[in-house]
């Protein structure tokens, strides 16, 4: 072996420093490697905010000229089936339901997650009041159609594609009466939330208007059967 | 020359279970400063072979070399001036040579 006659202890000492340097860097230079670089990530929520401008756009040309041919169509079968699709803005008799987190404090040790609103609270209220004949529904003024979404994204609320943070309000066509009375049976779906703290309020209205659908309807894998064959 | 490795390595397991963590920002003045205390090592080696060893110069040159390299370097940064290109060469440079003495000894035993 390589004879150091002097300093050894010295030297022992300080490569305990380069060491641990060492093992910072290469931590370091792995972080920098699986992270995305910084100037990227500017870039990218620019390029975001642009293409969210211009989809916004888009949506209310689309609108724009859904509701131009719904107009020049007399058609009443059209009006049906387009109001059924939620593709036509409605209004009449209804409920407006709101809906808030709960304003009590988790006690320590439990589950903060049960006072908050979750995508089955809201999915219930639908439920019901559709249940109890609602012809139209929206969600913080996003029209429920068939194939509409009610889910979590983390703490907000994502229906159609479009996210929103409590409160929200659910509006409802329909017997004002039924519609009340069934959210507020007894055992009911009002009174679990409120078991939870959940903030609910029930209004009957004599008018509610309710938006139509704003987003594309798009089939890429149905087709429609060919009858007769 | 067991007694540096077993430092070495003594380091390196620390540096790996704690979570210290240099943020991007001064991952390069890190590195300058990591080649600086490289190039105090093998200059310490060289002394301890040559018998030229002296305690306070090598301590004192570690701690120097590795925070004027990185102060420099900050300061190079803040002036438009790259200096961080040169600190490298200027090391390297030494660490080579530094090595190529070594060899030189280890050969002749």
């Amino acid at each position: 072996m390589l004879p150091i006659k002097q300093g050894q202890a010295a030297i022992a000492m300080v490569c305990v420093v380069l060491g641990v340097m060492l093992a910072v860097q290469f931590r370091t230079t792995q972080d920098i490697k699986a992270s995305v670089p910084y100037q990227r990530v500017e870039d990218l929520s620019q390029q975001l905010s642009k293409v969210e401008k211009e989809r916004e756009a888009l949506l209310s040309e689309v609108y724009a000229l859904r509701t131009a041919t719904g107009t020049e169509a007399t058609n009443r079968e059209l009006q049906r089936v387009k109001m059924g699709a939620g593709l036509l803005p409605v209004e009449g008799p209804g409920v407006i339901v709101t809906i808030d987190d709960s304003k009590r404090p988790a006690k320590p040790g439990e589950n903060a997650n049960l006072y908050l609103i979750h995508d089955d609270d809201i999915l219930k209220v639908i439920n019901e009041l559709r249940a109890a004949g609602a012809e139209a529904i929206s969600i913080n003024d996003q029209r429920l159609i068939a194939s509409s979404e009610i889910r979590c994204a983390g703490p907000t609320l994502s229906v159609n594609n479009t996210r929103y943070s409590p409160p929200y309000e659910i509006s409802a066509i329909g017997e004002p009466k039924t519609l009340e009375s069934a959210l507020k049976l007894r055992g009911g779906v009002i009174e679990t939330l409120q078991f939870w703290g959940i903030q609910v309020g029930v209004k009957k209205q004599d008018l509610v208007k309710i938006p139509a659908y704003k987003g594309v309807m798009q089939f890429q894998y149905a087709k429609p059967v060919q009858e007769g064959k | 020359m067991t007694l540096p490795i077993v430092g070495l390595l003594l380091g390196v397991i620390i540096g790996l279970t704690f979570p210290i963590n240099v943020p991007f920002e001064y991952a390069k003045f890190m590195s300058v400063a990591l080649l600086a205390s490289l190039d105090s090592v093998f200059g310490g080696l060289r002394a301890g072979i040559e018998e030229k060893f002296d305690n306070t110069v090598f301590i004192t040159g570690f701690f120097t070399n590795a925070l004027m390299a990185a102060g420099l370097v900050y300061i190079g940064e803040r002036l438009g001036i790259d200096l961080y290109y040169v600190a490298l060469l200027a090391f390297g440079l030494r660490i080579f040579q530094n090595l190529a003495i070594i060899r030189r000894y280890f050969l002749k035993k």
